[in-house]
């Protein structure tokens, strides 16, 4: 059903976890619409320094969160922000139609993470121009 | 590895037994059996033959069995050819939450033909209250449909209680035995069913053939016409090999049925009491005590059903779900949702049927590999992490009692 890639990222998913003091986080899904992704991002420089997450999901959900997660990894805000579902789903070779749905839900929770982060920095950016 | 199968509900190994009876009707004896020549003989006289154990195996007379396909067949004719035949009488259809989708979307497709269908719900175990039943009625009400027990929670439903509701208002009642027939001792005499699908695969036959039993004044309509075959009620050549199949099966299921059942059981019965004690928020669903001897069915919560199976086939084990995503529409189970599990525990269906081939060292295996897959998909779940931490979970609704 799956590609050998797809098997492999859920077999040995990269990226498993929380960071405590992550600088975004992004939550998507519901169990109501079957699965459901936290991202979290630690940012320096304008790189994401690190990514981790945690899926509640079927074997797609929790390869496209791994994908992503190495995908992001290493990129500048800019470059995340550009990952696509279907730069994803291309880079597991391809998902069955009727996953498609879990590749959306990746890139989604990895943008909210970033959003969280500039939301968060812009917050401080005014605090700073305060004082 | 050794492979080890727990899935019989989706479909059995075929019986050596029955391959042997099946060989000479794929070489041989090839003929027609409605050819008049020496061909169509043996052919004739085999499909008579496996009428007469399809009869036998549930107390029926031998013209009272309709060959067919599949079990979902034989509930498509039950439905709609029984509806069809009494449209005269009334529109009116009462069937469960819980039927099998072969029940379920003639249903569908009846109602938007201008038939009404009223739909049971069940309690938490999945049973339907003959009541509840009696109270559906109406003067209109020309078909009852209630399957005997439940494929995805192995729930065993009071069928003799409803078919005597059934037959007090004079309504003709269908049951879907397929879960059943080969497995329990079904007789439809003593549960006093109009009509009851049952398919040979479930029990070491072949899959292909499957038959229809109705009683000897029921009407129905034919699905497929134009052939003298069945009576005229099912038109199309025999797959002669696999009715012989059938058949034998048959015969084979009403032998060792005992046997059968007792070493399920005791198999069952280890999944259910051990399975909790190695993984905590495990819930079974279905029946506790009224439910198919070789059928243990859980929810385990903050995972997820197709990420198990998965897992669980690398280690050689095949098992079920009927989570979301194992599912080709995505959408939760409706006999899950029916007992009032919510999404989120509906997700985290797995579904372990037994058959013959099993034992208790596949269920030791069981136990050992289990617990830390449900592990290692925990570690990766918000849900789980939200759990922990204390926090309320969205949308997470009381989860059924354990018994």
């Amino acid at each position: 059903m799956y590609s050998e890639k797809v098997m492999e990222h859920f077999r040995n998913p990269k990226n498993v976890g929380e960071i405590e003091d992550a600088d975004g986080i992004g939550e998507v899904g519901n169990p109501v619409c079957g699965d459901m992704m936290t991202f979290y991002i630690k940012v320096k420089d304008n790189r994401l320094t690190d990514v981790k997450f945690k899926t509640f999901g079927c074997g797609a959900a929790i390869a496209v969160s791994s994908m992503v997660s190495e995908m992001a990894k290493g990129k500048t805000i800019e470059e995340a922000l550009k990952i696509t579902n279907q730069m994803v789903a291309q880079e597991l070779g391809g998902l069955p139609p009727n996953k498609l749905h879990c590749s959306n839900l990746g890139a989604d929770a990895l943008h909210k993470a970033i959003e969280d982060y500039l939301n968060k920095k812009g917050g401080e950016g005014a605090k700073g121009a305060k004082t | 590895m050794p492979k080890i199968y727990l899935d019989h509900s989706a479909t059995t190994p075929l019986h050596p037994e029955v391959k042997k009876a099946m060989e000479p009707y794929l070489t041989e004896f090839f003929g027609n059996p409605q050819s008049l020549h020496s061909f169509g003989e043996p052919a004739k006289k085999a499909i008579e033959e496996a009428r007469h154990k399809v009869a036998q195996l549930i107390g029926a007379k031998t013209e009272e069995i309709y060959f067919t396909a599949s079990g979902a067949e034989s509930n498509n004719f039950a439905i709609k050819g029984i509806a069809w035949a009494y449209q005269e009488k009334g529109n009116h259809i009462i069937t469960s939450a819980i039927e099998h989708f072969s029940i379920l979307y003639p249903t569908k497709t009846l109602s938007k033909w201008g038939y009404e269908v009223t739909q049971i719900p069940v309690d938490k175990f999945g049973v339907v209250n003959p009541d509840d039943v009696r109270k559906a009625i109406k003067k209109t009400t020309i078909l009852i449909s209630i399957m005997h027990a439940n494929n995805e929670i192995g729930t065993i439903e009071p069928i003799k209680e409803i078919a005597q509701i059934a037959l007090d208002y004079g309504i003709p009642f269908h049951s879907d035995g397929v879960a059943t027939v080969g497995q329990v001792p079904v007789k439809v005499s003593d549960l006093g069913v109009s009509s009851l699908s049952l398919a040979g695969h479930t029990f070491y036959g072949p899959k292909g053939a499957a038959a229809l039993y109705l009683k000897k004044g029921t009407r129905i309509m034919p699905l497929i016409e134009g052939g003298i075959q069945e009576g005229g009620r099912r038109g199309g050549t025999e797959n002669v090999a696999a009715i012989v199949g059938l058949g034998k099966a048959c015969e084979l299921a009403e032998q060792e049925m005992e046997k059968r059942i007792q070493q399920q059981k005791h198999l069952r019965n280890r999944i259910i009491q051990e399975l909790p004690t190695k993984i905590d928020r495990v819930y079974l669903t279905g029946h506790p005590e009224k439910r198919l001897p070789g059928h243990a069915s859980f929810c385990i919560e903050f995972i997820e059903g197709e990420a198990m199976l998965l897992l669980l086939d690398d280690e050689g084990i095949a098992a079920a779900s009927g989570s979301a995503c194992t599912s080709k529409a995505l959408k939760a189970s409706h006999v899950l949702l029916a007992l009032g599990i919510d999404h989120a525990l509906a997700q985290g269906s797995i579904v372990f049927t037994l058959g013959e081939d099993n034992s208790d060292s596949d269920i030791d295996t069981l136990l050992v590999k289990l617990p830390p897959i449900v592990d290692r998909l925990r570690q990766m779940s918000p849900l789980y992490a939200k759990f922990k931490k204390g926090e309320k979970l969205e949308g997470d609704k009381e989860c059924i009692p354990k018994k």
